[in-house]
């Protein structure tokens, strides 16, 4: 008997090495709506096969019903799914070549964990499913466990059982719920690496669904983040950070400081860049870098994109920040509160004009800033961006 | 000793509870800190059995004692020469041999009559369980109306329903005209006082029983669950057959037990809807002795037959069946 299963291992071992590479999937106008509720508004999107893909959004941002669409769980309202250019909008779950992780796991409690992972393999009729179940088993290190109930796994080992019962089935798509929310920060970045590892290695596509966004930049080649049933932004985790396109994203994703201006001309002395006048202040921005180059904008800068230091320091000190135009940003402002987190330490600075500003420094000399000190502060027009100054500066702020 | 008083002392707290004004809150809670506050730790098992015996002795009072009782009543004997119902205390094991050579087909016949009502009432309770239970989740207010109208049933008399049962099989109900017409039933054949009509009654009076265990376990079905079947393949059906139903198992055991066992010792179906011939079941046989022949040993012996062979046989089913596995 034993001897058998090896055997089978032996012989299924070939089968992956044929590599089942994912599929394209795309989404042309599809939209759900409950009643009156839009919880997804008709959307366009296109995702590359063998791409590791994340949907980022807060909860009720329509994120979970797009993946549930696509998993055939929800009916769309209108428009069209296709998966691998196959037309699957019409067909039941049980029939679209996908699989999902879900939220909450899911596992079958009457069923072991072998049993879970076979379900699906055996749905297929697929014939050497105890020896393709151990396999994944293994690739998630649960090989041991096979026997178990799920019951009797701790909640990382229940995820790598969900991960290796959808995986099983070699999906063209694997649909991941929000797969690590139930896990804790230790476990969760463990498992970011570990599904990253396995993406790369089985090269399915990915559709991530998460609220978190350092995991979806952690993990994801592109990231869409979805506001209120639609995809605000989309694109590679770094250009999103770098050039946010609308208030939500500049504040969803990271933290930004927005200040409202006006645009008054481009900037003396340096080609390519806008003046910005806000109450008090002229700043300078890429004009490159600017959603629109006229009217009101909202001029946005990274709080570890500032450079601070105690005021009047200037004449015997370097600049601390030197444009890549020769030109830097400068204001004055108050410390109103200074958090120490070790590697580096948060400041929040009151500029007159501009409000409170957030400052991250690396803590890499010895200064020591109090609540109170005046400082200035500097930044390169290059590094900030502009956004339509119809935005509301707080959108997406505070919400996961 | 200490556990008497200790009852009696909880006895008193909870009639003072009780007494105290509905309104008042306050006075219960304040009673409780009380209790925290001077009740040492140690004690709190001791509470714990005072609060389990008042339960313990009313089993012991009326179910260990009778049992013993009907042991030794099944072993009496009749002396020569004495009356009616008159015995002697002895050790007559042969009774038991004497009455399972005389009822064993009604013996047999119960559990028959029994099996049948049980699978009847799976078939026809189960899809009912999954419509209240999982159909119409959301639907609060049908999901209740659904309930009350299973459960109205029990606000008349057992008696009365089944008797109205001798009403839909009679020859003129509607039930027998319809199969009449369809030319499913011979002319001169009847409903009434046939085996069918006993189980038809035996499934109508316990099919609650079935019902309201798996509703109970299928509510808290998740639905999750049955996405994720779907998810991985398998269509409405299977996932039924691999998902639902395996893990409704609990409660259709506990619907098919209180179904099986108090149908096979019922003796109000058979008696109203049966025959004096091929229709009696042991139920029927006890009571008789019992209440009318005045055949205590003969009836205390085959109430004993009776209760170890459902025992035997419930045993063997849940071995077969348990939920040991089921999380």
């Amino acid at each position: 008997m034993s001897t058998d299963t090896a055997q089978d291992t032996l012989d299924s071992t070939p089968a992956r090495e044929e590599e089942s590479r994912g599929s394209e999937l795309t989404l042309d106008q599809v939209s759900k709506s409950f009643g009156d509720f839009h919880a997804v508004k008709p959307l366009d999107l296109t995702v590359p096969a063998g791409e590791f893909f994340a949907l980022l959004g807060p909860s009720g941002c329509g994120k979970t019903t797009t993946l549930r669409m696509v998993a055939g769980l929800e009916k769309p309202t209108g428009g069209h799914i296709r998966i691998g250019g196959t037309e699957v909008t019409a067909l039941p779950p049980f029939k679209r070549p996908v699989n999902t992780v879900f939220q909450s796991y899911a596992l079958f409690p009457h069923m072991s964990v072998k049993e879970n992972v076979a379900f699906g393999l055996r749905r297929r009729k697929v014939r050497n499913w105890k020896a393709q179940a151990d396999e994944f088993l293994d690739l998630v290190e649960l090989g041991h466990l096979a026997d178990r109930k799920p019951a009797q796994l701790s909640g990382g080992q229940q995820q790598r059982v969900a991960l290796a019962r959808a995986l099983v089935n070699q999906p063209e798509i694997l649909l991941l719920d929000e797969p690590l929310g139930a896990l804790d920060m230790k476990l969760r970045r463990q498992m970011q690496s570990e599904l990253k590892r396995i993406q790369t290695e089985v090269g399915l596509t990915f559709i991530h669904v998460t609220h978190d966004q350092e995991e979806a930049m952690t993990m994801a080649d592109t990231v869409a983040v979805m506001n209120a049933g639609r995809i605000e932004q989309m694109g590679a985790p770094e250009d999103l950070y770098d050039l946010p396109r609308t208030a939500f994203v500049a504040n969803f994703l990271g933290r930004s400081n927005l200040m409202s201006g006006t645009v008054t001309g481009t900037g003396s002395g340096a080609d390519g860049l806008l003046e910005v006048e806000t109450s008090g202040h002229r700043l300078l921005l890429d004009a490159s870098r600017a959603v629109s180059t006229t009217g009101d904008v909202l001029l946005g800068v990274r709080p570890e994109k500032i450079a601070l230091r105690p005021a009047g320091t200037r004449a015997g000190g370097q600049p601390v920040v030197v444009g890549t135009s020769g030109v830097v940003n400068e204001v004055d402002g108050t410390v109103t509160d200074v958090s120490f987190t070790g590697v580096s330490t948060e400041y929040r600075v009151d500029v007159p004009g501009l409000g409170e500003l957030g400052v991250f420094a690396q803590n890499r000399d010895g200064t020591r800033i109090r609540p109170g000190d005046p400082v200035e502060l500097t930044w390169d027009p290059a590094r900030a961006f502009g956004l339509d100054g119809a935005e509301d500066a707080a959108a997406g702020e505070g919400a996961a | 000793m200490s556990a008497g008083t200790e009852t009696r002392a909880l006895a008193r707290v909870a009639q003072a509870q009780a007494a105290s004004p509905q309104p008042g809150e306050g006075g219960s809670r304040r009673r409780r800190k009380t209790n925290a506050v001077t009740e040492p730790e140690g004690r709190r098992g001791k509470a714990g059995y005072g609060l389990v015996s008042p339960g313990l002795i009313y089993l012991l009072l009326f179910f260990i004692l009778p049992v013993f009782t009907l042991l030794a009543t099944s072993l009496y004997v009749k002396p020569p020469g004495a009356d009616v119902g008159q015995f002697a205390p002895a050790l007559e094991f042969g009774n038991y041999a004497v009455v399972l050579g005389g009822y064993w087909t009604e013996l047999l016949r119960s559990f028959w009559f029994a099996l049948l009502a049980t699978v009847l009432c799976l078939v026809i309770g189960y899809p009912m369980a999954y419509l209240i239970a999982v159909r119409l989740r959301g639907h609060a207010f049908l999901q209740g109306l659904l309930l009350v109208l299973l459960i109205a049933p029990f606000f008349t008399s057992f008696v009365l329903r089944t008797q109205a049962w001798k009403q839909i099989l009679a020859d003129q109900g509607f039930v027998v005209q319809t199969l009449k017409t369809l030319n499913l039933m011979p002319d001169g054949a009847s409903l009434t006082t046939t085996s069918v009509a006993v189980v038809a009654g035996l499934t109508y009076n316990f099919l609650p029983f079935m019902v309201l265990p798996i509703y109970a376990n299928l509510q808290g079905l998740d639905s999750r669950l049955l996405e994720a079947g779907q998810d991985l393949y398998a269509n409405g059906v299977t996932t039924f057959r691999t998902v639902t139903f395996p893990m409704s198992m609990p409660g259709v055991l506990a619907g098919t037990l209180l179904t099986f066992i108090p149908a096979s010792g019922d003796f109000v179906n058979a008696a109203i809807l049966g025959n004096n011939r091929n229709t009696t079941m042991i139920g029927q046989v006890i009571e008789s002795k019992f209440m009318r022949v005045l055949d205590y040993p003969g009836a205390a012996a085959l109430s004993f037959i009776l209760m170890v062979a459902i025992l035997i046989l419930v045993t063997l089913y849940v071995r077969r069946f348990g939920t040991r596995d089921l999380v």
